[in-house]
């Protein structure tokens, strides 16, 4: 009797630890395909898509999580075969770096204005 | 002075951001992944659409100079229209001409082939799409031309035609 009962523990155990697992998985395949641009419907997420494209790549999302690969690996496994263009997230390099330096020179620009501004003012 | 520099500044600013807006409206806003890229073809597994059985690609892509891979379906109205250009590399020895049925429905696929004729050496299946995710397409029709080390040395997006069938030819020379 004893024995069952620690069998039947440790079988819910395990049994619960595979379905958090199964909804981790699911989580991350969500996350990973709201960052992933559908090629076909441009302008929408793989995750809102509904081409074949987009049913396909969720397909291979959900392949490449259960071979263990983790999510940044997919992310470059993606940009590997599509460009970067195919994440919503633009990597910093010679081609996105207006993209990410202008806004903080324009911050810094117009604080400096703002900043010289005051200073006038107050003297 | 100071004040008139600052507005032919700005006016200048403002110029050079309308034309580059302008030039940008020219451009085409479909994006289309980088078609030569110079990469190998990842492995894969996949069934023959006649015999079902399943191969490994390494055993698909040996015994030739030339590879041509070809992504369709018989759903695919493109595809009947580049079908007579893939009967005419049929003729070509230096290639084997290999067709990935994309998300087909088999006997369609079948009936497809009886009625346009059969280009390919061999025909594999694809049937949820992942292969052709994985080897980097993004829909039908799509053709990638390799070398015998699975090297792909060209990838045309959508149906061949006149234009492509030379430049396969070149790449064969």
């Amino acid at each position: 009797m004893k024995l069952l009962k620690t069998f039947l523990l440790f079988f819910i155990i395990l049994n619960f630890s595979q379905i958090s697992l199964a909804e981790n998985n699911i989580e991350l395949k969500n996350k990973i395909s709201k960052n992933i641009r559908c090629l076909i419907c441009q302008g929408q997420s793989v995750y809102d898509s509904q081409s074949d494209f987009a049913i396909s790549m969720k397909l291979v999302i959900e392949q490449k999580l259960n071979e263990g690969l983790n999510e940044n690996e997919i992310y470059e496994f993606l940009k590997n075969q599509y460009g970067q263009w195919i994440t919503y997230d633009p990597e910093f390099n010679k081609k996105t770096f207006i993209l990410w330096v202008l806004p903080i020179l324009l911050f810094f620009i117009g604080g400096a204005i703002i900043l010289r501004k005051l200073i006038v003012q107050k003297l | 002075m100071k004040n008139k520099i600052l507005f032919s500044l700005a006016v200048l600013f403002f110029v050079f951001c309308f034309v580059v807006l302008l030039k940008g409206l020219k451009n085409s806003n479909i994006y289309i992944p980088n078609a030569l890229s110079k990469k190998t073809l990842a492995s894969f597994k996949s069934e023959d659409l006649y015999s079902g059985i399943t191969i490994l690609s390494d055993k698909i892509f040996v015994g030739s100079e030339y590879y041509v891979l070809n992504i369709w379906a018989s759903w695919c109205l493109p595809c009947r229209d580049e079908h007579s250009i893939l009967m005419k590399l049929k003729n070509n020895l230096s290639i084997k001409l290999i067709g990935l049925n994309y998300k087909d429905d088999p006997n369609n696929a079948k009936k497809f082939i009886d009625k346009f004729g059969n280009p390919y050496s061999m025909i594999i299946t694809d049937k949820n799409g992942t292969i052709a995710i994985e080897l980097g397409a993004y829909g039908v029709p799509e053709t990638f031309v390799l070398n015998k080390n699975k090297k792909i040395l060209k990838k045309f997006i959508g149906p061949l035609n006149q234009k492509s069938l030379k430049e396969i030819k070149l790449i064969l020379k």
